[in-house]
Parts: C-alpha cells; sequence; structure tokens
C-alpha cells in the first residue's frame, strides 16, 4: 500500500524579522489524518511557524506546501483549505454567536444555506446553542474557545491549526477542548498545534516536534521522545542542595541521566523502585523523595530547559 | 524570496463590506441621527447666525453658499472617520483582521472592502445632509443628480487617504495629528466659507494641490447650475488622485499586514 503524500510539508524553512531568526531551517512533514504538535517555550518559533503555514507571514526562504499548494504562491486556495484558531482571540465583538459564524461564512463564499445550515451543525457540536443570540462579549472563556474553533471549522477545512488551544482554560473547559479535538481526529481532520503543556502535547499528539530558538530539536511520538530523550521512569528528590548532591554522587553510575535544577533532583532510570528504595536506606534528610514515570515535561526541560544549575 | 502578491479580489472585498453593513445595520437608527442633526445646527449656526451679518458672498446668499461646500466637507469628515479609528482599532485592538485574514480574504481585499465601506459612511452622512439641504429648498432641480455619484467617490477619495495614514501610524493618539493639522486646515481654506480668491495667490496655488478644495468647487457649481469645463476639470483631479491613492494605500496595507 502506498502512502498518502504528507498533507504539510516544510524545507528548510526560514523566517528572519530584522535580527531575529524567528524559524531557523526548519524541516518537517504532517501526514494527513494525524494529530501533530509543535511544543517548546514562548519565543521558540512555534506560532511563527503556524502563521507561515495558514499565510499570514510570507517565508524568508524556504519551501513550504499545504494541501500540495506552495503558500508563497497559492496564498487563497491555501487558505481555503485551513481552519485557523488564534492564539488571541480574534472573534469579532461586534457580532453575536451566530453572526460571528455567518459573517465568517460569506469570507469563504460559502451560500446563505450552506452557511446556515453548517453554523446550525457547529453550534450543536460545541454546545452553543443557549448562547446563540447573545453578544460575544457575554460568553465565557471555554465558550469563547469553543467558538473560536466552531467559526475556524466553517468551511470543513481538511487542516485546522489550534495555537495554544487551552491556554487560559480552566481545567474543566480544557478537557472540553480535548474531547473535541478528538472527536475532529476521528472524523478525519488533520490537526496542528502548539502547545507549552505536556500534558495537552501528550494527550492529544501523535507526533510532536520540539522547538527551541526557531530549530526543531527533536521529533517523535511523546512516547518514543520520553523513551530515547531520558528514561522510562524517574526518582524525583527535593530538599536542600548539599544533601541533594551527596546523593547524586553516591548513584551517579546506575543513572541513565539525571538533572540537578534549583529545587529538586531528577534521576532517571529505567527501573525506579531499587533506587528509591537504595536512596530512602541511606539516610540522608531530604523533603521529599518520589518515583514516578516520566513525563513529557522531563523531555522539554532536558531540551529546552535553562534552569539548570551544573 | 519570490513570492506572488494575489490579485485583488472584488468579491473578497465585497464580504469584508458585507460585514461592516451587517454590524451597522444593528444599530444604525442610533448611527444615523446624529448626521441629520449636525447640518442642521450648522446651516442654523453659520447660514441664518453668520449669515444676518453677511447677506452674501460672490453675489450667492450666504446660506447658499456655504451649504454645497458643508456637505462635502461632512462626507470628509464621515469617510475619514471610517478609515483612522475605525479601522485602526479593528486591526490592532479588536483583532478582527487577524480573523478576517486567515480566510481566503487577503490584505488588499480586506483594505479595498474598508475603502468601499468608508466611501459608503461617507455617502451616508452626505445624503443626510443633502436632504437637510432639500428641505430648505436649495438643490431642487434635475442637474442636482450628478451630486449622488459625486458623494460616493468624495467619500471613497477620503477613504484611501485616511486609509493611507492608518497603515503607517503605530499609536492611535497620532490621528489627533492627521484631523487637526491636515483635516481642519482642509475644511477652513477649501473656499467653503468665502471664496479662495479673497487670499494670497500662495494660498491659491497650495489649495489647488488639497482634495476637498475641488470637491467644494465641484459641489457649488452643480447647486448653482453653473456648467462649465472647469467643474469636469476638478472631477478629473478627484478622479486621478483616488485611483493613485488606491494603488499606493492598497500595497501600504499589504506591506502592513503581511510581513
Amino acid at each position: 500500500m502506498s502512502k498518502p503524500p504528507p498533507i504539510v510539508q516544510a524545507q528548510a524553512l526560514t523566517k528572519v524579522y530584522g535580527d531575529l531568526k524567528a524559524v531557523d531551517g526548519v524541516d518537517f512533514q504532517i501526514n494527513a489524518g494525524t494529530c501533530y504538535g509543535f511544543l517548546g517555550p514562548n519565543g521558540a518559533g512555534k506560532t511563527t511557524v503556524m502563521r507561515l503555514i495558514y499565510c499570514a507571514t510570507p517565508a524568508t526562504s524556504g519551501k513550504l506546501l499545504v494541501n500540495d499548494l506552495d503558500v508563497m504562491l497559492n496564498m487563497s486556495a491555501v487558505k481555503r483549505g485551513i481552519g485557523v484558531v488564534t492564539q488571541d482571540d480574534s472573534l469579532d465583538y461586534d457580532l453575536n454567536v451566530i453572526n460571528n459564524l455567518l459573517v465568517y461564512a460569506r469570507y469563504y463564499d460559502l451560500t446563505r444555506t450552506q452557511a446556515n445550515r453548517r453554523a446550525d451543525e457547529l453550534i450543536d457540536f460545541f454546545q452553543l446553542g443557549e448562547k446563540r443570540l447573545e453578544n460575544v462579549r457575554a460568553l465565557s472563556g471555554g465558550m469563547k474557545r469553543r467558538l473560536l474553533i466552531a467559526r475556524a471549522l466553517i468551511n470543513k477545512p481538511t487542516i485546522l491549526i489550534l495555537d495554544e488551544p487551552s491556554t487560559g482554560l480552566d481545567p474543566q473547559a480544557r478537557h472540553h477542548v480535548w474531547a473535541k479535538c478528538h472527536e475532529l481526529i476521528k472524523q478525519g481532520v488533520t490537526l496542528l498545534l502548539t502547545t507549552h503543556y505536556m500534558d495537552e502535547a501528550e494527550q492529544l499528539c501523535d507526533k510532536l516536534a520540539v522547538m527551541d530558538r526557531g530549530r526543531i530539536v527533536t521529533e517523535g511520538s511523546p512516547w518514543d521522545l520520553i523513551k530515547s530523550e531520558i528514561s522510562a521512569q524517574v526518582v524525583e528528590i527535593r530538599g536542600d542542595l548539599p544533601n541533594r548532591q551527596t546523593i547524586l554522587t553516591a548513584v551517579r553510575d546506575q543513572v541513565q541521566y539525571h538533572e540537578l535544577l534549583a529545587d529538586r533532583l531528577l534521576l532517571y532510570t529505567e527501573d525506579a523502585n531499587p533506587l528509591y528504595v537504595q536512596i530512602q536506606k541511606m539516610g540522608i534528610p531530604v523533603k521529599t523523595i518520589l518515583s514516578r514515570r516520566a513525563s513529557l515535561e522531563d523531555v522539554f526541560l532536558k531540551l529546552t530547559g535553562r534552569e539548570l544549575i551544573d | 524570496m519570490k513570492h506572488s502578491v494575489p490579485p485583488v479580489r472584488l468579491r473578497s472585498a465585497w464580504r469584508v463590506w458585507q460585514r461592516n453593513a451587517t454590524v451597522y445595520k444593528r444599530t444604525w437608527k442610533l448611527n444615523i441621527l446624529p448626521n441629520f442633526f449636525e447640518p442642521f445646527l450648522y446651516l442654523l449656526g453659520m447660514g441664518i447666525g453668520l449669515g444676518a451679518y453677511i447677506n452674501e458672498m460672490d453675489g450667492i446668499p450666504y446660506l447658499e453658499f456655504i451649504a454645497p461646500g458643508l456637505l462635502i466637507s461632512s462626507i470628509m469628515w464621515g469617510a475619514s472617520l471610517e478609515t483612522t479609528y475605525n479601522v485602526f482599532v479593528k486591526m490592532n485592538f479588536d483583532r478582527i483582521y487577524d480573523g478576517i485574514l486567515s480566510t481566503p480574504v487577503n490584505p488588499r481585499d480586506l483594505a479595498l472592502g474598508e475603502l468601499l465601506w468608508g466611501a459608503t459612511r461617507g455617502t451616508i452622512y452626505g445624503g443626510a445632509f443633502f436632504s437637510i439641504l432639500m428641505l430648505f429648498g436649495m438643490g431642487l432641480h434635475w442637474g442636482i443628480l450628478l451630486i449622488f455619484p459625486l458623494l460616493f467617490i468624495i467619500g471613497f477619495m477620503f477613504a484611501t487617504i485616511g486609509l493611507l495614514f492608518t497603515s503607517f501610524i503605530k499609536e492611535i493618539e497620532l490621528f489627533n495629528y492627521f484631523f487637526t493639522l491636515f483635516l481642519t486646515p482642509l475644511f477652513l481654506f477649501s473656499g467653503i466659507f468665502f471664496p479662495l480668491t479673497q487670499l494670497p495667490e500662495l494660498i491659491q496655488v497650495i489649495a489647488w494641490f488639497t482634495p476637498l478644495y475641488h470637491g467644494v468647487e465641484l459641489s457649488r457649481g452643480i447647486f448653482n447650475q453653473q456648467w462649465s469645463m472647469d467643474l469636469f476639470y476638478h472631477f478629473l483631479w478627484i478622479l486621478v488622485v483616488t485611483i493613485l491613492n488606491t494603488i499606493i494605500v492598497l500595497r501600504s496595507i499589504h506591506r502592513r499586514l503581511y510581513q
């Protein structure tokens, strides 16, 4: 069976603003029907990559194909196939909920009948029926985000771009957004998202690119990244720095990788339990010690963290 | 890197116009009333108040002398407000353009849509003003029909001027300069309240290069049925400046919104 071509392909993609290389020669491929995440600290270049994909800004050099179309040559056609949920709320505050959808549908040249039908579907899907005629200002943060996603789906895009979809939402609202994202993936929509939340990336993404200072540092599925960059489990110790240093010296050659941070010591190993027991037996006073499964956050800290003290 | 600037798409510009019309429709009853009061107050204060002391200007009753020019100035204010403050807020505070530009609408379509809307608002201002003038018994002849396309074209011209300024500035406070140092002098020295022939020749030359002057002359000629080739030249001036300025402002907005 031949593999379908990637829905988004970037080669040596670069974006320079003045002296700043916001995106510095990145390559990536995104397969249709998957969820691909860009993970990284603020200023890593995630949002700029998204803006390049939805033609909000021209690339300085490199190549970028979306749905087999060159973004530099086919702006309108590229944008026709993409739905965009911007990081800042770009809802139209001069309009009510339903008109935000209907007016947006016009930008895609949907007919009135098509627009009405699609808007009704989306209002149902995102459970905004009660707020249909309300002004956007009256919506909660979670509802605004849902409306923003609904609006992005008005043209039935093949690709949905979500720039930090759950930033600033309370836990219930975040889970609601995630549930909807899962449903969309099931419907065959390709999801592209940026986030700095590790749980979000683990929840949603099939594949991740970790970005730092304009470059892609590593790429893979969340679990692959954990196993290849660190190891499956971790012992985490909080307490005074000298005591933590003593422990580190004693067990250093038994761990695959460690990080001594300002407030804690992280020891990465395939099997945390024996190490955990061994350290407890040493009787060195610490505040807490716990063993847990390694997470994407650990990978993230290793690759982009700058709070290391050694 | 090479990239092709997509051609302006009229349909997309129309979508932007429709968006503004949808918003306006919600509040138009509240919005439109001041457009009627304003000319009424002007005519009352300047025409009847000042007119008590000045009987005639250039052989025309003072009220009738100033009315055609005031009509054009109302278009100027209306269209300028739309493509300065309103566009700036949509662009920089409400982030509405971020949403619009992620659809097939491109920056230059957006700019053209805002120009058409600015011209429309100018026409609404002018139309309201004109209806009051008719109540005062002015412009009751067939030639007056020529005024209607003029309302729109002059609105469009001032929309391009306002939008050009907006495309360059980063702070909303700078509009104070545009209004006080550009539009207000135009308002005062474009021959609305007194003929420029009374002023030093240098001022007359400067006036020829400014947009409102030609509109005022054209409007007064139409109202008073003083048909001459001069009217055609004034119209030509407005047309050429509007077209050139449209080309410049579409580029300028493209640069501002796609960088």
